[in-house]
């Protein structure tokens, strides 16, 4: 093995570990800022040692060992006295003095908990929502901060700076490294599960640069909820957030055409839909469902996603179904972008008339004031109904109004095909 | 990317039909398997039937032509796959490193083939491959 390869390996390594690693070692220091040092530091030792010595059978447990050494030294340090840290120290050297089986069990069987503790901890509502994103992808999905900033578009030091301004709050406001109890749960939850949704949807529709889609960051978010559904399976919105997700993805390869431009949901080639995924987000929404109780904004999501992955044909959707679930979901959680997503399908069933009327009705909501999705629609509708003078002014309108340069390109196309049957049929 | 994890167990060509693995290695392999899931990079897995179980059919000359397992000129055969997401060769690598196998057992590593891994005349030529693909047992819909 070379020097590049071991380094390749180290990295891996670090990809499969570093969230484990964190998270049992802000169990023991209490502050995952520091935890995420000591992560760190182990892989610098790694990067030093290993290529000389070779890559240890349990890489991970070697990391931990390493890792835990450097805590106890620092507590030891930073506290010497204070007798609640000695007694920690204490016990971890007790469990040190176990066999190396042993310890491997009890880092095992703690772990879950403190993964969930970390997600929790990283997605906590004290942070700002981009502070959140980068937390948790830095601290749960191994991403350097480099990646992080190539994703979204951000210089590399803005997102260093998010991460420590983000460990700095942390230490301030005393959050503490635990899974909230009780009333506080759900919200708690709603909190990460919007972080992963977030992360989700920043790669499945960017919102701004050349690209339509950024497909790693749909896999990262994947992973953190397939992760997540590991930990926390009694929780049904869990399931449905991936539910959602993997049926979403498993339009990735059609929705973008052969130059890169987005394909809609009712043009798109579904023989390329992924059939794994398919399966799979029919799945968790089972799971979701078998749970009991009224479906959450997730799994209702989910459920809507999955009317379309269940039709061979654009002309087999269940559109009546839809529009039921859009109900149940504008009951729910009541969002003018509901509403706006329910007057498409509310078009389909009943006519782009009846569906232009309630979109009619949205175009005076403040909220959706810079959402070109909007007109988007209401060109679509207009067009339908052979009114393309209007639809082809609502898709100059929404072209103004997306910052994705891929996105913009099909309005105005979409714009100029409006046009083009004006002036044809111009006598 | 995706990555299918292929076991091949050696003496598997010549195991005879019914053949199981005990159930302490089942057990050890429960874990392992549980670990993919835990983090999150398990998409499928499967184990086969032995060869002897199974058919062969082969093209020579143009026609097909079925030979009944066991196989006396296979030197190894697949028992098993895993097909796992993850970001890099190096951690598919790694992941089979922890894989509790046995000393005659050997995981070959091999990149799922994505449309977007070819280049653009060959995407044509297989643009009606995704159809297929939908049409077959694995478009099956629950």
């Amino acid at each position: 093995m070379t020097a590049t390869d071991t380094h390749r390996a180290i990295d891996a390594v670090f990809r499969i570990e570093s969230a484990r690693l964190i998270a049992g070692l802000a169990r023991i220091v209490r502050d995952v800022g520091v935890a995420e040092e000591l992560a760190q530091d182990a892989l610098v030792a790694a990067l030093e040692r290993w290529p000389a010595a070779g890559i240890p059978d349990n890489p991970g447990a070697w990391l931990m060992a390493t890792a835990k050494h450097r805590a106890i030294d620092l507590l030891r340090r930073r506290t010497l006295l204070e007798r609640k840290h000695e007694e920690i120290g204490r016990q971890i050297e007790a469990r040190q003095e176990q066999t190396a089986a042993d310890l491997d069990d009890a880092i095992e069987a703690d772990v879950g908990d403190d993964l969930l503790r970390l997600i929790f901890t990283a997605c906590h509502p004290v942070f700002s929502s981009e502070a959140r994103v980068a937390l948790t992808l830095r601290l749960l999905g191994g991403l350097t901060t480099e990646e992080i900033a190539r994703a979204f578009l951000v210089p590399e030091p803005t997102v260093a700076q998010r991460i420590v301004r983000a460990k700095r709050t942390l230490a301030e406001a005393r959050v503490p490294f635990e899974v909230p109890r009780g009333r506080e749960l759900a919200a708690r939850l709603s909190s990460v599960l919007e972080v992963l949704y977030l992360v989700f949807n920043e790669g499945y529709s960017a919102t701004a640069g050349d690209d339509w889609m950024r497909p790693a960051l749909c896999e990262d978010a994947l992973r953190l909820g397939r992760i997540l559904a590991e930990l926390a399976p009694k929780e049904p919105e869990v399931h449905g957030l991936v539910a959602l997700m993997e049926i979403q993805a498993s339009r990735s390869a059609a929705r973008v055409g052969p130059s890169g431009e987005p394909v809609l949901l009712l043009d798109q080639n579904r023989a390329r839909w992924d059939q794994l995924l398919i399966r799979r987000g029919l799945a968790a929404l089972e799971r979701a469902e078998e749970l009991g109780g009224a479906l959450g904004p997730y799994a209702l999501q989910a459920a809507i996603a999955a009317c379309h992955a269940r039709a061979l044909t654009p002309e087999e959707t269940n559109w009546a179904r839809i529009v039921a679930l859009y109900d149940a979901l504008a009951r729910l959680a009541p969002s003018p972008v509901v509403d706006l997503n329910r007057a498409v399908a509310v078009a389909m069933t009943s006519g782009p008339a009846a569906g232009l009327e309630l979109v009619d009705a949205l175009t005076s909501e403040p909220s959706l004031k810079g959402y070109h999705l909007l007109p988007s629609v209401r060109g679509d509708l207009l067009a339908k109904l052979g009114r393309f003078e209007e639809a082809g002014a609502e898709f100059e309108r929404a072209a103004a109004l997306t910052r994705n340069a891929r996105e913009r390109a099909l309005l105005l196309e979409r714009a100029a095909a409006c046009r083009q049957v004006i002036s044809r049929s111009a006598p | 990317m995706r990555f299918m994890m292929l076991m091949i167990p050696k003496g598997y060509e010549k195991a005879a039909p019914g053949a199981m693995p005990d159930a302490k290695a089942v057990a050890a392999m429960m874990k392992y398997n549980e670990s993919l899931q835990k983090a999150g990079v398990l998409l499928a897995l499967d184990g086969l039937h032995p060869p002897s179980v199974g058919a062969r059919v082969s093209f020579s000359g143009g026609k097909p032509k079925v030979t009944d397992g066991p196989f006396a000129e296979a030197k190894e055969v697949l028992g098993g796959y895993w097909m796992i997401q993850v970001k890099s060769k190096d951690e598919a690598i790694e992941w089979a490193k922890r894989c509790p196998a046995s000393d005659n057992e050997v995981i070959e590593i091999r990149q799922v083939q994505e449309m977007s891994d070819f280049p653009p005349d060959v995407q044509k030529a297989a643009a009606g491959f995704p159809e297929l693909q939908a049409k077959s047992g694995q478009g099956r819909r629950s």
